[in-house]
């Protein structure tokens, strides 16, 4: 394949206004390739999931410019691209509507996109997921948190889009579910030949299913590292070795910078 | 070691629901003595359910027993609610995951430490107010004075839960509870706030019971950890020696989690084994 799927360049957002303006992204750019997995990683606040509501277009608010797949993300909503990009969030019970069954939530963008053959479009992604058709007629609240977050990426997957955005997509689930959640996310990439970007704030879960990662901070991007990097601790910036040490368990000798930080503030 | 703090002998917790009763913690044991105690387990597993079974906080639907619950010389099991406030707070602290909702949002920090202190010890408010600056300053925030006057939503997380432990601690308690005191905290603030409890564990000579999900952290902060799953403690071992467990769910769960210097195509997932209910 040919040129990145993903192509973002100085992309900015900024909320407030005057004294309280902040830039929340401020001036990212990266390329995604083809049937990549690409990690943004970095703490509460540092603009990695502003990012993915930029590109996926939820916020339309923002500057600098992102194609996905060869198509420029418009600063509207833009039903086209919603069959190129679709997102999956971190809390499966915010993502779902409580009074819906799962078919509902199913066959909603299958009708927004006027396409034909429902039932069988829901039986598929279903099967995909590791859930049995019958799940079509429960409710959110009759599905454990990994058969919800099973569920919220089905409703991704409806539309067979190219390009999934992942919101810290395990971070609400048990470790155990985790495994499972993280296996599903990887078969199906093989199996539908998708490109990822996954936002995490683990440095286990990116080491597992990245094949790059590029560390935020304060709304930029301090550096781009390649799996390989990360495993072998082979980074340039403080932050990233505090984060990456930070990962591996509490240690008395550590001292972080963020001890001055959070002291002095 | 020398007289444990507390002895917890087959303790049980359950409550009635229209399908039956349910068992949320079934005849755990375990002492705590001077030393920092990791209770985890996935949710649902009973670990919460013990730290607020220990205070007796359960809601009032449940119904708890236990052969022996005592701390110190007093019988926890026993006690009535009089006697559990005098206890709460006082002896026994507990700091809950999110200070957010755990601070009064209407009152001041600095109030609401000293007010802490005040409940459990005759003192004047000048004294109160000294103590509390004093406490600030032994959770290392460095400008006591200004923090002492923020309300709970101009602080950060870090803060809050700083926040927290020098509210706990002011009374001088012998045992302390903490349920999941870091998950809401990023991994760097996580580890300032948990040297803060570490050195304040170790030079007061506390009790700690650290509950969390998060085998890592707990392996590596704690000195002893209670593997729990399904309301009972399948293993208990030194915390050093996590990775030499031998019961297969803790097995499971160590191999279940992605790791950082090793590539795995697929994660082994967790198969439950019934028998793990009743072993």
């Amino acid at each position: 394949m040919s040129g990145p799927v993903i192509c973002v360049r100085d992309l900015r957002v900024s909320f407030g206004r005057g004294a309280s303006l902040i830039h929340a992204v401020d001036g990212v750019s990266f390329d995604v390739a083809e049937g990549e997995v690409f990690g943004l990683v970095g703490e509460s606040g540092c603009g990695k999931s502003t990012i993915l509501r930029a590109i996926s277009g939820l916020n339309t608010e923002w500057t600098g410019s992102a194609t996905i797949a060869g198509r420029p993300v418009a600063h509207r909503r833009d039903p086209t691209m919603a069959r190129i990009v679709q997102m999956v969030f971190q809390d499966p019970y915010g993502s779902l509507h409580p009074k819906h069954t799962v078919e509902t939530a199913l066959m909603e963008p299958i009708r927004i996109h006027g396409l034909d053959s429902g039932a069988r479009r829901i039986d598929r992604v279903l099967t995909e997921v590791g859930l049995s058709p019958a799940f079509r007629y429960r409710y959110p609240h009759q599905l454990s948190g990994g058969q919800r977050q099973r569920v919220a990426i089905a409703r991704a997957l409806i539309l067979e889009p190219r390009v999934l955005l992942l919101d810290e997509p395990t971070s609400a689930l048990d470790v155990s579910v985790q495994a499972e959640i993280l296996n599903l996310l990887s078969d199906i990439k093989r199996m539908e030949k998708l490109t990822y970007v996954l936002v995490s704030h683990d440095f286990g879960v990116i080491a597992h299913m990245c094949d790059r990662v590029a560390v935020m901070n304060h709304g930029m991007m301090l550096e781009e590292l390649t799996v390989e990097d990360l495993m072998e601790g082979r980074m340039r910036h403080d932050y990233t070795r505090d984060l990456y040490e930070a990962s591996a368990g509490y240690s008395r000798r550590l001292q972080t910078r963020a001890d001055e930080a959070d002291a002095a503030a | 070691m020398s007289e444990p703090i507390l002895t917890v002998d087959g303790l049980s917790v359950s409550f009635r629901s229209p399908q039956g009763v349910v068992q949320a913690v079934r005849g755990i044991s375990f002492t705590v003595g001077r030393e920092k105690v990791g209770i985890v387990g996935e949710s649902g597993s009973g670990k919460s359910m013990t730290g607020r079974a220990i205070l007796k906080l359960t809601p009032p639907s449940a119904q708890v027993s236990a052969r022996v619950l005592r701390f110190r010389d007093i019988d926890l099991a026993k006690a009535d609610e009089r006697a559990m406030r005098a206890i709460r707070g006082d002896r026994i602290g507990m700091i809950l995951q999110d200070p957010k909702f755990a601070l009064n949002p209407v009152q001041t920090v600095g109030r609401q430490i000293a007010e802490a202190f005040r409940i459990h010890r005759s003192a004047s408010g000048a004294e109160a107010k000294d103590r509390t600056l004093a406490m600030l300053e032994a959770v290392k925030i460095r400008n006591p004075r200004r923090v002492f006057d923020l309300y709970p939503h101009e602080v950060s997380g870090g803060m809050g839960q700083r926040i927290m432990i020098a509210m706990m601690l002011i009374p001088e308690p012998d045992l302390l509870i903490a349920d999941e005191p870091t998950s809401a905290l990023d991994v760097t603030v996580r580890l300032s706030v948990l040297r803060i409890l570490d050195e304040l564990v170790s030079d007061r000579g506390l009790g700690l019971i650290f509950i969390s999900h998060d085998l890592n952290l707990v392996a590596t902060f704690c000195d002893r950890v209670l593997i729990m799953y399904a309301g009972r403690i399948v293993e208990s071992l030194p915390a050093i020696e996590l990775h030499r467990a031998q019961h297969p769910y803790t097995r499971g769960l160590l191999e279940s989690l992605p790791r950082i210097n090793e590539r795995r195509e697929r994660l082994p997932v967790l198969t439950r084994d019934p028998a793990w209910l009743t072993a």
